[in-house]
Formats: C-alpha cells, sequence, structure tokens
C-alpha cells in the first residue's frame, strides 16, 4: 500500500497537481448539469481536465433508491490529464444512496460533502443503512464536512417565493457554489449562463443565483476549522485557440459528417440501438442539413446491410452497434469486402460474451474485429485512443474506405463514447479533402479495341471502381460468390479465387503504406521497455509512463492507431527495445497481433473488471521491469473496482 | 436526377451474355423470360433499374438481368433494397426473394419492408422447397413433405405468404405463377404500384418439389381452378360457371353455382382492389374447396417510406446551412489566449 499511503488527501496538500471531484445524488438532483458546469468553470480556469458521467440504468429510478443514483466524477488540474482519475479526493452526495453507492471508490483521507437533511431515517432506510453513517463513525478514514444543504438552499431561495419542492431543487447550484469557492473560482460565467438558460423565467433564474452565491459565501465566510479549505489549482499552459468538451460518441460523429464532406458525398447512417453506441444515432439524426440520412433499422442486421445498399447506390455508408451487434453484422461485411463496396463500422466496444457487461467498458473486440468474419476476409481496422482523436479517427475510417474501396471498422469503447475532454475546435479546411470520383464510362477495352466495363479491375492502390448504378452503360452485376478478377461475373474457379483472395489482402496489406509510421508518444526511439497500448488505454499509459520518466525509467510510450494492417515501421521500432509491455482491457488480444504479425516477444498487462486501468496499476507493472532502479519503491496497488462512478458496481 | 422518361427496349435488351444455370424446365425460366418480356412494355430503362436478391435458386436471377443488379446474403435483400431506395428514390427496384429466403431467414425483413412501404416490386418464387440446398422442406412446404430433413414427413404448419404481406400492411398484394401467360399483366400492375408491391409467384421445383401446383396450374385442367380477379368485375372462374360470394350471416366466402352466366342471380362479389377485407378472405380461401386467387389481390397505395423520409429531410434542413466550422464550435465554447506559456 505504499503508493496510497504516499497520496496526501486533497484537503492538506498545498497545491496538488491535480484533484478528482465526485458528485452524487439522486437521478433528480440535477447531478449532470452540476458537473457539465463545474466542467465549463474548469475549463475557464485553464485547467486541464477528463470527466465520465455515470447515469442510472434503469429509466426511471425510485427516488432515494441505490439504483437512482447519478453521478459526476471530473479529474483536473495544472498538468496534463487524460483519464478521469484513480479515485476520488472529494465526493460530495446530496443523499445517503449517493453515499453508500460511491464511497468505496473515494481514497482514503478524502473529503465527504454530505446534504444532512437528506439523511432522514426513510433515506437511510432505503439506502439499506441501519445507523446513520454521518453519526456511527463508519465514515473515520475520510474527512467528513456535514451539514444541512437542503435547509441553507431553502433559506438562500426564501425571498423568491418558491415552492418547496422548485426551492429544494436549487440545492445543486448550492452545492456547485460550495465547489467553486473550494477551487478558487470565478462565478460570473455561471451566472451568465443560468440567466440565459432561464430567460424566460427570471425567477426560477434569480433563485438559483442566490443559491450559487449562498454554496459560496458560505465556503467563505463559515468558521470552518474543519477539513474545508480553498485550493487554486495553476492552470495548465495549453496551445491558443478556441475550445469545447466533447464526448466520444459527439467527436465520432461529427467526424463521420467531417470525413463524408471531405469525400464530397452525402452520409447514410444505419443503426440500430444499442448501448453505448446509441448515441451516435442519436447525434446524426438531428444534423440532416448536412446531408446526413438516418435509418433505424429493424435489426443490427438490417442496419449494416442497408447501409451497404446506400453504398451501392453511391453515398457513404456508415452502421455502427456494440460487440453483440457487431457480431450479428459479420456476414455483411463479408459481403462489402467481397463486393468491394466502402463502409464504416463504428464498435462501440463493452465487456463481453454476449450481454456482458453493456454500460461498462472494455476492449475485447479487437479478434472480432480483425479476425472474426468467415473466409479471408482482410479489412482494415482503427481505433481512437480519446474522446478528442475519436473525431480524426472517423475521419481517417472515412478516408480509407473511399479510396481502398472497403469496409473499415472504428473500435471506440463504453469509456470513450460516454467520457468528455476539452478539445481545441479544429478548422475544417485544415483537412485534406479526398474527393470521390465514381466510374462514368467503360473503362476497358478488348481484344477488337471495343470499349468494355470490368467492375474489378485495380487502380494502383488496389481498389476497383465505383460505379453509381444509374450510370449510362456501365449496368454490371455484383455479389457475395467469387467472382471473375476483372468482369465480376461469377467464377469460382482455382485460378479466380486464388487471385481474388490475394487481391483482397494486398489491397487491405497496402492501407499500411498510406498512414503516417507509429511514433513514439513519449521517450525515446529504443531502450528498456515500450508499452505498447491502443484505445482508450491512452490516458493511463500516458500518465504512468510520464511519471515513471519522471523517476528516470527508461521507458517509452507506443500508441497504435491503425491495429489492422499495423503501420509498416512498426516492427523495425519495436525490435529497439529490450521489453515490450501491452496493457489492455481484455485478456491480451492486441498482444496476439503484435506476436503473429511482427514476432516480438510481446507480454500482456490485462484488465477486464469493466474499469479503465489505474495509472498507479500500470506504474507498478512498468516498475517491475526496473528492480533495483533507486526511487523505484514498486509496491502493491490494489485495482479500485469503483474508479468510476457506477450505481451497478453495489447493485448489479 | 435521372431521366425517367420511358425508353424503348427488346426483351433482347434484357438478357445477359451469362449462362442461365437453373435446372432444365425450372419454372424460373418462365418467370425470368416474363420479366424480360414485361420490362420493355414498361419502357423501363436498363440504366436505372436494379436487381437485389439474396440466396437461393431464385436469387441467381439478378445476373441474368442486364441492368444493375446485386447479388446479397441470405434473406436480406430487403434491407438492402431500403439502403439503395433511400439513397436513390429514383431507381427502379425490384427484388427477389424465395420462400425460404424470404418468409424464414429473411422474414423480419420482408415485414418490415413492407410495413414501411418502400417503393419497389417484391417477387416471391414460392416451390414450397429449399432447392438450391438440395431439397428440405421450407416454411411454405405443406403438412406432412417428404424432404432430406424430414423424413417421416413435416409436422409444422405452413407460412401463407399473401396472407402475411397482408398482415404486416402491404398495400399491394397479388399472385400468379411461373408458366401463367398473365403474369407480365401482374408484374405491370405491381410496377404502376406507388409503394412495396408484394407478388407470391407459385413457382414448379421440377427436381425437389414436381407439380405440387398442378392442381391449379397444370397447362390442362387446372384452369377450372384458377380465381383470376379483375377490380370490379364479379369473382367468376370454371369457365363462368362458378362464382363466390360473400355469406352476411357467418362473415365469410362461399362458392356458388352459376347458372347460365347470371353471377348477378347467384351472389356472386365483384372484387374490390381497395378492400382490404375481401383480400384477406380471399387469400385464406383453402384450397380445394375454393380456388386459387390469382392477379391483384389488394392495390391500395399509401405515401411511400422514402418519399417521407425525404420530405424530413428537406424540412430538417429548410433554412440551415450545412457549415461545418460552426457545427464543430456548437456549445458551450472557451478560448486560450495564445502567450509565453504557449509551449506545447
Amino acid at each position: 500500500m505504499a503508493t496510497l499511503a504516499a497520496e496526501k488527501p486533497v484537503a492538506t496538500a498545498p497545491a496538488p497537481e491535480a484533484v478528482v471531484v465526485r458528485f452524487a445524488g439522486d437521478s433528480g438532483d440535477g447531478m449532470q448539469l452540476t458537473g457539465g458546469q463545474f466542467t465549463l468553470s474548469t475549463a475557464l480556469a485553464g485547467n486541464d481536465l477528463a470527466t465520465f458521467p455515470d447515469f442510472p440504468a434503469e429509466i426511471r429510478a425510485p427516488q432515494g433508491t441505490l439504483f437512482g443514483v447519478s453521478a459526476f466524477q471530473i479529474n483536473f488540474g495544472s498538468t496534463e490529464i487524460d483519464t478521469a482519475g484513480d479515485a476520488p479526493d472529494v465526493l460530495i452526495a446530496m443523499n445517503p444512496a449517493a453515499l453508500k453507492v460511491n464511497l468505496a471508490a473515494l481514497k482514503p483521507g478524502g473529503l465527504i460533502i454530505a446534504d444532512t437533511g437528506e439523511f432522514s431515517k426513510r433515506n437511510l432506510d432505503k439506502a439499506k443503512y441501519d445507523s446513520n453513517p454521518l453519526e456511527d463513525g463508519s465514515l473515520a478514514k475520510w474527512d467528513v464536512l456535514a451539514f444541512d444543504i437542503s435547509a441553507l438552499t431553502m433559506e438562500s431561495v426564501k425571498p423568491f417565493g418558491l415552492g418547496n419542492k422548485e426551492a429544494l431543487r436549487c440545492k445543486n447550484m448550492w452545492t456547485l457554489g460550495l465547489a467553486l469557492w473550494m477551487f478558487d473560482r470565478d462565478r460570473q460565467p455561471l451566472i451568465d449562463w443560468l440567466k440565459a438558460k432561464f430567460a424566460k423565467a427570471p425567477t426560477i433564474a434569480d433563485a438559483n443565483i442566490a443559491a450559487l452565491n449562498a454554496g459560496h459565501a458560505y465556503g467563505e465566510t463559515a468558521e470552518l476549522a474543519g477539513p474545508l479549505k480553498k485550493l487554486h489549482l495553476e492552470a495548465y499552459p495549453q496551445p491558443a485557440g478556441l475550445y469545447r468538451t466533447i464526448t466520444g460518441a459527439e467527436a465520432v460523429s461529427l467526424g463521420l459528417v467531417a470525413g463524408a464532406q471531405l469525400a464530397n458525398l452525402p452520409m447514410f447512417f444505419g443503426g440500430y440501438p444499442i448501448t453505448p453506441a446509441s448515441a451516435i444515432l442519436h447525434h446524426l439524426a438531428r444534423l440532416k442539413e448536412f446531408g446526413v440520412t438516418t435509418f433505424q433499422a429493424e435489426d443490427e442486421i438490417a442496419a449494416i446491410c442497408s447501409a451497404i445498399g446506400a453504398s451501392y447506390a453511391g453515398q457513404l455508408g456508415v452502421t455502427s452497434s456494440s460487440g453483440p451487434g457487431i457480431a450479428l453484422k459479420g456476414e455483411a461485411m463479408g459481403l462489402a469486402i467481397m463486393t468491394e463496396l466502402p463502409l464504416v463500422i463504428v464498435n462501440s466496444q463493452r465487456g463481453g460474451p454476449s450481454t456482458g457487461l453493456p454500460t461498462k467498458t472494455e476492449q475485447s473486440d479487437l479478434y472480432q474485429a480483425v479476425y472474426g468474419r468467415n473466409g479471408d476476409a482482410p479489412m482494415p481496422v482503427i481505433a481512437a485512443r480519446s474522446p478528442a482523436d475519436a473525431f480524426d479517427c472517423a475521419i481517417e475510417a472515412c478516408r480509407i474506405a473511399v479510396q481502398y474501396m472497403t469496409p473499415v471498422m472504428l473500435l471506440t469503447d463504453g469509456y470513450i463514447a460516454n467520457a468528455a475532454e476539452p478539445w481545441k475546435v479544429p478548422d475544417p479546411a485544415s483537412y485534406e479533402p479526398f474527393p470521390v470520383t465514381f466510374l462514368t464510362g467503360k473503362n476497358a477495352t478488348d481484344e477488337d479495341g471495343n470499349e468494355k466495363l470490368l467492375p474489378f479491375a485495380r487502380d494502383e492502390k488496389g481498389a476497383r471502381p465505383w460505379i453509381k448504378p444509374g450510370t449510362p452503360g456501365l449496368m454490371h452485376r455484383i455479389g457475395g460468390i467469387e467472382k471473375n478478377p476483372g468482369t465480376g461475373n461469377i467464377d469460382y474457379s482455382p485460378a479466380s479465387h486464388q487471385l481474388m483472395t490475394d487481391a483482397r489482402k494486398a489491397k487491405v496489406d497496402g492501407v499500411a503504406q498510406g498512414v503516417p509510421p507509429q511514433d513514439v508518444t513519449l521517450g525515446n526511439t529504443t531502450g528498456k521497455l515500450a508499452v505498447v497500448g491502443w484505445g482508450s488505454t491512452y490516458g493511463p499509459i500516458h500518465q504512468a509512463v510520464r511519471r515513471a520518466r519522471a523517476k528516470g525509467l527508461d521507458v517509452s510510450q507506443i500508441h497504435v492507431r491503425h491495429v489492422w494492417p499495423l503501420p509498416a515501421n512498426l516492427g523495425d521500432l519495436l525490435k529497439g527495445f529490450d521489453n515490450i509491455l501491452v496493457p489492455e482491457m481484455n485478456t491480451g488480444q492486441f498482444k496476439t497481433v503484435l506476436r503473429d504479425q511482427l514476432l516480438v516477444d510481446a507480454r500482456p498487462l490485462t484488465k477486464t473488471s469493466g474499469q479503465p486501468f489505474q495509472i498507479a496499476e500500470l506504474e507498478e507493472a512498468i516498475a517491475a521491469y526496473f528492480d533495483g532502479v533507486p526511487d523505484n519503491e514498486g509496491g502493491e496497488v490494489d485495482a479500485n473496482s469503483q474508479q468510476l462512478p457506477s450505481p451497478e458496481t453495489v447493485n448489479p | 436526377m435521372n431521366d425517367m422518361t420511358p425508353i424503348t427496349t427488346t426483351l433482347k435488351d434484357w438478357e445477359t451474355d451469362q449462362e442461365v444455370r437453373w435446372c432444365p424446365g425450372c419454372g424460373d425460366y418462365a418467370i425470368l423470360k416474363a420479366v424480360q418480356r414485361t420490362l420493355p412494355q414498361l419502357g423501363a430503362d436498363p440504366k436505372n433499374t436494379v436487381f437485389v436478391s439474396g440466396i437461393g435458386c431464385s436469387s441467381r436471377f439478378p445476373y441474368y438481368v442486364e441492368s444493375y443488379g446485386f447479388h446479397t446474403i441470405h434473406g436480406r435483400a430487403p434491407a438492402f433494397a431500403t439502403g439503395i431506395k433511400l439513397a436513390n428514390p429514383e431507381l427502379d427496384v425490384w427484388m427477389v426473394t424465395g420462400d425460404g429466403d424470404g418468409l424464414s431467414i429473411g422474414g423480419n425483413h420482408l415485414m418490415h419492408v413492407l410495413r414501411r412501404n418502400v417503393n419497389l416490386q417484391i417477387m416471391l418464387f414460392n416451390n414450397e422447397i429449399y432447392g438450391l440446398t438440395k431439397g428440405q422442406y421450407s416454411p411454405t412446404s405443406r403438412e406432412g413433405t417428404l424432404s432430406p430433413s424430414t423424413p417421416l414427413g413435416s409436422v409444422d404448419r405452413p407460412a401463407n405468404p399473401c396472407a402475411f404481406a397482408l398482415g404486416v400492411g402491404a398495400r399491394f398484394v397479388a399472385r400468379g405463377f411461373d408458366v401463367s401467360k398473365n403474369l407480365p399483366d401482374v408484374l405491370k400492375a405491381a410496377h404502376a404500384h406507388q409503394g412495396a408491391a408484394f407478388v407470391e409467384i407459385f413457382q414448379n421445383c421440377i427436381v425437389y418439389n414436381k407439380d405440387v401446383f398442378n392442381d391449379f396450374a397444370a397447362p390442362k385442367g387446372g384452369e377450372e381452378r384458377q380465381l383470376w380477379l379483375q377490380d370490379g368485375q364479379p369473382l367468376l372462374f370454371a369457365n363462368g360457371t362458378k362464382g363466390i360470394s360473400l355469406n352476411r350471416d357467418k362473415c365469410c366466402l362461399e362458392v356458388v353455382d352459376v347458372v347460365d352466366g347470371d353471377w348477378e342471380a347467384a351472389g356472386v362479389a365483384l372484387h374490390d382492389v381497395k378492400n382490404r377485407a375481401l383480400a384477406h378472405m380471399l387469400v385464406e380461401m383453402p384450397f380445394g374447396a375454393f380456388p386459387m386467387a390469382l392477379g391483384v389481390i389488394y392495390d391500395d397505395p399509401r405515401p411511400t417510406f422514402e418519399s417521407a423520409v425525404i420530405a424530413q429531410n428537406a424540412k430538417a434542413s429548410e433554412g440551415k446551412v450545412a457549415d461545418l466550422a460552426k457545427l464543430l464550435a456548437k456549445g458551450q465554447t472557451w478560448t486560450v489566449e495564445a502567450s509565453d506559456a504557449d509551449h506545447i
């Protein structure tokens, strides 16, 4: 426990690099809104940040119950922040259920702020507490600041003559006011926001502002000898520009819209509701003016088949799902590979197999993405490493799909889909367009010099022409049966199948030639240890490697976007390291790909708890390669099973 | 927009250079010819015509029609066709499926393409057997069908394709059979219908399920049991000697004798293609005691799916500029000013 003991509780730390705060309350308490506004205030203060929301899985959870708890976690600091945090330093619990569900996650010595007004017998019963934890000494290993936020809120909004219920709804703003005081924030942007939000109900706006001010004043004036201290985190210098926060699901949606524009194509999105992928369908359904048609199909299979149909007819077909739905789409992916039509398939991975952990994150669909189809069915696979990175990855998926006439899978996961981080809003003009050209006339000549059509003639990339139905003189038939390498007519002769299998493989292998060489994110290009990751492990790996390097350890971070085919230089790069460690949220799938493709001794570090890696876990794994190095204490790390807010952890 | 002006073609223009690979004597040949004969009569343009199919004997169809063609995967043709029509509603899409492809593995998709009312023609070749996989019983096989997978006879009750189509909300339902001289007229009516037009075509599988439709489809003698429907015309069959009347007390159809052609006296009902209840009764008539209802059973158009989608997309886009830069910067934003610290 050496590592944990070394962490100092926030209240006594003079200036920590970063702080993790979790807001938790009943789903009716407005915790997501509070978190969102605290996030904006954090961004305006110049801190770097990452957030993770958690909503109850139940659609209408009864008030005050354990499964009705809604939480929002933010990690922010004066240094680069890449994860939502290993464990909260501060837990704001608006009722007993929120305390119970989130307590186990809190760092030892961390601060609990609780609303005693909600700790009634009735609410304690609902949260299955036998006695009041605020009074029975069970919270001894944390600092507790408990007071009647409900009553203080009521008091502060009295002049506005609101009903009881409406007055209590201002509690979240009161709490936000206190949080703003704690972290030395400017209230004005929040006041402006409230005025704009409630422009049509100025009394409500004024009441909320009064509650916000009262919460702020409470921190400022109350003689709190206890744990509450004001804490100022310096700004983290970021490149100049316009910023917003973005979730992975938003970034994928926007990236697809941008990708379709760069390809100069209308987009067709066929989807079917599934957690955590549905958000992409929801976002795109509101972007019709960008030439987007969304289609909620009758099932996952129809979703991908309709998208392939749209691609066949000349639009950019896109479909999206999560593991179980991707499994259903497998046969249709094979058809897109066989008919060589462009298609983007987004897989927001979740824990599996089968229904698995629908709301939790995992990276266990890599084998499915790379190997999971019948026949030799090669398909490019790329993986986003963070919410913001998902934007560029979506554009990249569109580019590969149309330039190589192939389906492409873009992997994200439950963490990326839901987490938010600051995003420097890019200038669309800074992306190189890749406009599509459809074939408009015959593309070959026969022995007699007559023009003829070869739908499966290939360009320098190995791609066949894209021919839209409706084009005069280019009528032809395509299908899933093996075909003649030129005409595309049914042909399952031995020579044709050999040629076509080779051509499909060569085309997808060739994608590696058109992508940037693999870089080293952090550290040297040779050395003792390379930590190689893909997808959403980027954040914790980055922080762990950064800290290890600060200790003087010779470790580098290599993070791979192009999972299939691998960048052409990756093998040579990895051979420059004595050791290769591959942390992933599965049982070692990318490790297998690296060993298979590059013949390197990649070692797995696996985790399948539905929670992301903690930075400390990775630091420990890195440290094991450097035994005997001074200042490298190593030691065991207890994985925090509730690192991210989740009511289901206690109430599955 | 594609030019939809009717153009002049001949049957030959709709033939491909591909060798047709159905078994000699297969009913599919007759259907292919009927389609190739019909297309010129419709003024169809090969460049705007797309044949989409699933998997099975019938689904080889697109390879033999000189138009655009997409031979997809088992049961999913309706989903591909829906994507094609949404992407380019100007294309004239014909879907080809079978009783296994359309009602077994693809039953779900067939339901939804019909209920959504995508504007296309669906030809379901019903031979009551799996031909391409060598003769297993299908969802339309009659009880007791002997097949490699049911050596003791099938025990499950068959599905009725037209009853299924009506049940899921199809706005056009028709029937024909492979060698019928009326098939082109049925196909023309299907094509004229704006919306999903469902045509069940009884097709003789001479290898695995030979002559199962002979009771009404045999060139000689079958005609007696064919009830060819014409909108507004009396429901007469057997050369006008018999008719169908509606028993209002029992709310069911009855076969009545027509003496001296006086169908009115016999109480023979008139066909009404917009009468959904009548359509249900006609497709449910048990064959044997009743004739086989053929021709256009139901035809009552509603706005198509793709026209509704396009109208909604257009309305949602009205007055909006597709400014990507603006979209990316939407929501709450903040600006980081350039400074000396800006070294990253």
